[in-house]
């Protein structure tokens, strides 16, 4: 497992998960992508199909017609995947908490790695996330 | 008769960054028949909103979707000050109209960079995105949020626009004008993307008339109307500016309102800089008094309306959301049949869909396995172009 962790440090391929969420993370993830930032030159690239992710990146309160969805997904998705919550409704269910359709957060029905505050978050926080996550499992190997 | 085949696209699928399950009929290569289906993004905001006293609730309306993270506050704002009837002060209405149209520039270019990534012109993605950010700082400059803005009250704004912001702010905007005007000569020129482009997926005005379509979904099939003309709102009387409107219906036509529309919006955020008037941002109102109101604005997408029923609490007894998408989502009936598949990507992304606008309505238990086809889509409608580039002798 290790090894392969290893491996997967080098280049996370990330894939980006919806489970109910306003447009703004989702956007802020592509943000990422485009020239201002431009993550992809350390090896991230978002890539279209679970099957070939290293990195899911879940944002969104997680309503109920997305949570079977969602768990439906990480059940397809090779192990080990590092799963990271972007923006405060993947974390805590943020203002949505009340909402009869946001039952549980995501915490509760898949493992998080790393969590990504804010509403949104700036580019420049998710990729401080992204650096968190390679040094905390890199700091476990 | 040629076998009938069901593509599912989605729900998770790199066409667009929400998650919408699309059911495709079709016969060959040709689409007969489509099917959507949402439901993935509900919260039920409504509810939410319900729950929340009128100040409050503006922070959950803003969160319906992020694009038009100003139209919905703006249009439940309006709806709030309807019920009184009352008057904002003028300079609240431009520093709303300021913020407004930002947000419409930023959309209309996050919509060019993703139409022109499903087509196979990533350059288009990346400097329609680029110049994105810059439109953002401008925003962030002025309420302190690259998205979520937090601006707007019933009675008025919640932040005054300091006078030192305004000269950066107006040279940030002047700045992306040169870079937006080459983008749109770099569009509207390009032969491939005309040959690519042109009579495809076609609404004419009786069918966006029928299907009751909105915003630049029906100004590019010669409807003109703009609730921003038809019944000014904020300070959009006081100044001149055009209403784009086209004849052909097509998705070149429907890129062509949206980026001749920047241009507009520039002009508008422009004028309101310059022109802002003093006194008192927020009329600071108290009890709102029973009653029902109504109020609709021209979201980048269309006409965003909401209505709100007071009983005299601090509470909306009702509050109802009606986004654009929902208009334009039924045209694909008349814009996708007929058409081949590789252009179906194109056409579902040209009326510039939002779900988490649209989702407001009760939960559907879908069937149905998950297939990831959505990128062999892209593929496809990249291929297509790339051939068509090759016959054209275009590199």
């Amino acid at each position: 497992m290790s090894l392969k962790l290893k491996a997967l440090l080098k280049s996370p391929w990330v894939f980006h998960l919806s489970t109910g969420s306003c447009n703004n993370c989702d956007i802020e993830t592509l943000d990422c992508l485009t020239p201002r930032f431009d993550i992809e030159r350390f090896g991230m690239l978002l890539v279209g199909s679970i099957k070939h992710a290293d990195v899911l990146l879940v944002t969104g309160s997680c309503n109920r017609m997305s949570v079977e969805r969602m768990k439906a997904l990480w059940e397809q998705v090779p192990k080990p995947c590092l799963v990271v919550a972007i923006g405060t409704c993947a974390g805590s269910r943020g203002i949505f908490k009340d909402s009869y359709n946001c039952p549980v957060p995501l915490d509760q029905i898949i493992p998080v790695d790393v969590y990504i505050p804010g509403c949104p978050p700036k580019p420049e926080a998710i990729i401080a996330g992204a650096v968190k996550l390679i040094e905390k499992v890199g700091s476990t190997l | 008769m040629m076998g009938r085949t069901i593509i599912p696209i989605g729900p998770y699928h790199p066409l667009q960054e929400e998650p919408e399950f699309f059911t495709l009929t079709v016969e060959g290569e040709t689409v007969v028949d489509i099917d959507v289906r949402i439901g993935y993004n509900h919260r039920g905001i409504e509810k939410l909103s319900e729950l929340k006293t009128f100040e409050n609730s503006t922070f959950v309306i803003e969160r319906i979707c992020g694009i038009c993270s100003t139209s919905h506050p703006f249009a439940y704002t309006r709806a709030v000050e309807d019920v009184f009837p009352m008057e904002v002060p003028i300079r609240a209405k431009y520093i709303r109209t300021i913020i407004a149209e930002g947000e419409r520039i930023h959309s209309h270019l996050l919509w060019l960079g993703l139409a022109g990534h499903f087509i196979g012109y990533n350059t288009v993605y990346m400097w329609a995105w680029k110049l994105r950010e810059e439109i953002l700082d401008v925003l962030e400059i002025l309420s302190g949020n690259r998205n979520n803005y937090a601006m707007f009250k019933p009675g008025g704004v919640r932040r005054d626009i300091k006078a030192g912001d305004i000269p950066v702010c107006l040279k940030k905007i002047d700045s992306i004008l040169p870079t937006l005007d080459m983008l749109k000569k770099a569009v509207l020129d390009d032969p491939v993307l005309h040959a690519r482009l042109k009579g495809v997926g076609v609404m004419t005005y009786q069918e966006a008339i029928d299907f009751s379509a909105l915003g630049p979904t029906s100004r590019a099939s010669g409807v003109a109307r703009d609730v921003r003309k038809d019944s000014p709102y904020g300070a959009y009387q006081e100044m001149e500016w055009d209403m784009i409107v086209t004849q052909n219906g097509d998705v070149f036509d429907k890129a062509v309102v949206r980026i001749l529309e920047m241009f507009e919006s520039a002009k508008i955020m422009k004028y309101c800089l310059n022109n802002l008037p003093d006194g008192e941002i927020d009329a600071n109102i108290m009890d709102v008094p029973p009653g029902e109101g109504i109020g609709h604005i021209e979201a980048p997408r269309g006409e965003t309306f909401h209505y709100v029923k007071s009983d005299g609490t601090n509470r909306p007894v009702r509050h109802k959301v009606r986004a654009p998408t929902f208009m334009n989502l039924p045209t694909y009936k008349a814009t996708v049949q007929g058409e081949t598949i590789s252009d179906a990507t194109i056409i579902l992304a040209a009326i510039d869909p939002c779900y988490c606008c649209t989702e407001r309505i009760a939960v559907k238990d879908p069937r149905g396995r998950l297939l990831y086809n959505g990128k062999d889509l892209v593929q496809l409608s990249r291929e297509k172009t790339e051939k068509m580039k090759r016959r054209m002798g275009v590199r």
